[in-house]
């Protein structure tokens, strides 16, 4: 698992990149009652706003952390959004993007890197 | 930025695991372990505690209540006069052009008004009474005293384990009890839609009111967040959002606030800072409305949100002034200001969401009926 400064993990999935928030972030943002997930087949670059998510506090944008194309979102979340506070690491993944260089995850933080940004 | 103050019960809020945060100039907790959602949902099932020691609290003297009452009449459109001894309203301090400066409550507590004010107007508040009240009118600010507010439908039951006297409170009935082995100033009020009390306590008794009351397992402490969701679900305005010198008492739908001996005809008719105005908007109406907004979708309206008319072209009509997601309705909720044309409950206007107008119905306040014990 890779993290990025803006509380996002990647998880390598074959030749995607699943995306989520950290537990960090799900409970930094409370209790979640909103998500809107880009569509499938979004072009995307690094840094784009391709999510919403918000929570009874505030909205919060989450942006593609890598070029790519959403080949998948999870519909789950933007049915249920309370699933991002309850499993943020497993059934609460945001989409899957397809990228063209996976070299390109080498420039993330690993687990004990976010750790040390978090605490 | 001057240095926040802090609650009397600040180390109690952080032993309970209350996240801080400013708030008009106090460290306030936004929210508990348990979360804005279950805080909010607590409150509308069984009680909730607030502390809400950042508000304002202030006694007028003169020489009867009656003539502290007459002079504040100046200064509030509001029949407070004529308050049975025991008893409170809703009112607010207007400014010369018919805005609205603080809303507040005020009680008639035997020989003196009580009065409660926002804690961001608080100062401001002071000096306005005591720069345009007569000499003769002592404007003593308690400084000695905690508020603490407990809502919600069992807070009758909780609050009578220490003192069985408040059973037989109605809303909006004041009274002096004894709490925690204290003299408080109880009223049977708030501001969630909830059935409730607010308590005026000494400093020095505070803890031991607030330990009381949270020792019963029906009672969760209540932070700052879940107060504005309650709040917004119960259609009651927030000073300096839904309310501010912008905004005419009649355009704020606070008409009801307004006695009628107060209005054009009645014995003690204006006499109150821009009652030119709001006497003539009483009579003929105002251009515009605070309404109920109810998001059609799921996305949440926040403060800021413009509206339109169409779903396409024109310019904004109107603004969302509180908004967000509310627990008990289960979905997105809203109040703003629209043109009095396209206020009426099922008109449908167009909410700029992140750059897309989705739709939003005008819908009757409150979001969730009010739950007073009249």
């Amino acid at each position: 698992m890779k993290y990025t400064e803006d509380h996002e993990w990647l998880r390598i999935d074959g030749d995607l990149v699943v995306v989520g928030i950290t537990e960090h972030a799900s409970t930094a943002l409370g209790d979640v009652v909103f998500v809107e997930l880009p569509e499938v087949g979004t072009m995307v670059s690094k840094g784009d706003e391709v999510a919403v998510i918000e929570s009874v506090k505030a909205a919060s944008d989450i942006s593609a952390p890598l070029d790519g194309e959403i080949v998948e979102v999870n519909d789950a979340i933007e049915d249920t959004p309370s699933l991002v506070n309850d499993d943020p690491l497993g059934a609460a993944w945001f989409f899957k993007i397809k990228i063209d260089d996976m070299d390109a995850l080498d420039d993330f933080m690993d687990e004990d890197e976010y750790k040390d940004l978090i605490e | 930025m001057a240095e926040l103050l802090h609650l009397p019960l600040d180390e109690l809020h952080r032993e309970l695991g209350g996240k801080m945060v400013p708030f008009a100039g106090y460290d306030m907790p936004v929210q508990y372990p348990a979360g804005v959602m279950k805080e909010h949902l607590h409150t509308r099932t069984a009680a909730g505690l607030f502390d809400v020691s950042h508000m304002g609290q202030v006694i007028l003297r003169a020489d009867s209540f009656k003539a502290a009452a007459l002079a504040l009449e100046a200064l509030v459109p509001v029949n407070i006069a004529g308050l049975g001894v025991g008893r409170q309203r809703y009112g607010f301090f207007t400014d010369d052009a018919g805005g609205i400066l603080d809303d507040l409550m005020l009680a008639n507590r035997g020989d003196h008004v009580f009065v409660v004010v926002n804690a961001a107007c608080k100062e401001a508040d002071i000096a306005h009474l005591r720069d345009n009240l007569p000499e003769d009118i002592t404007v003593e600010v308690i400084e000695d005293r905690a508020l603490l507010a407990l809502q919600g439908p069992l807070a009758e039951d909780v609050l009578a384990g220490l003192n069985a006297t408040v059973r037989e409170m109605r809303f909006m009935d004041v009274a002096t009890v004894e709490l925690a082995g204290a003299e408080c100033w109880v009223s049977r009020s708030g501001y969630t839609g909830e059935d409730g009390f607010e308590i005026s306590v000494p400093v020095g008794a505070v803890e031991d009111l607030a330990r009381a009351l949270l020792a019963d397992e029906r009672v969760l402490p209540i932070g700052l967040g879940a107060r504005d969701s309650l709040r917004l679900e119960g259609g009651l305005c927030l000073y300096g959002h839904d309310i501010d010198t912008g905004t005419s008492p009649v355009e704020a739908g606070l008409t009801w606030a307004i006695q009628k001996i107060r209005r054009t005809g009645g014995d003690r008719a204006g006499g109150f800072p821009g009652a030119t105005r709001v006497l003539s908007e009483l009579e003929d109406g105002a251009a515009r409305r605070r309404v109920g907004l109810k998001p059609e979708g799921r996305a949440p309206m926040r403060e800021g949100v413009e509206l339109y008319a169409a779903e396409q072209g024109g310019a904004p009509v109107g603004r969302v002034t509180s908004g967000g997601f509310g627990p008990s309705v289960a979905g997105p909720v809203a109040m703003g200001y629209l043109p009095t044309a396209l206020s009426a409950p099922g008109t449908v206007v167009y909410g700029e969401v992140r750059g897309k107008r989705l739709p939003v119905s005008v819908v009757t306040l409150p979001f969730v009926p009010a739950n007073f014990k009249r």
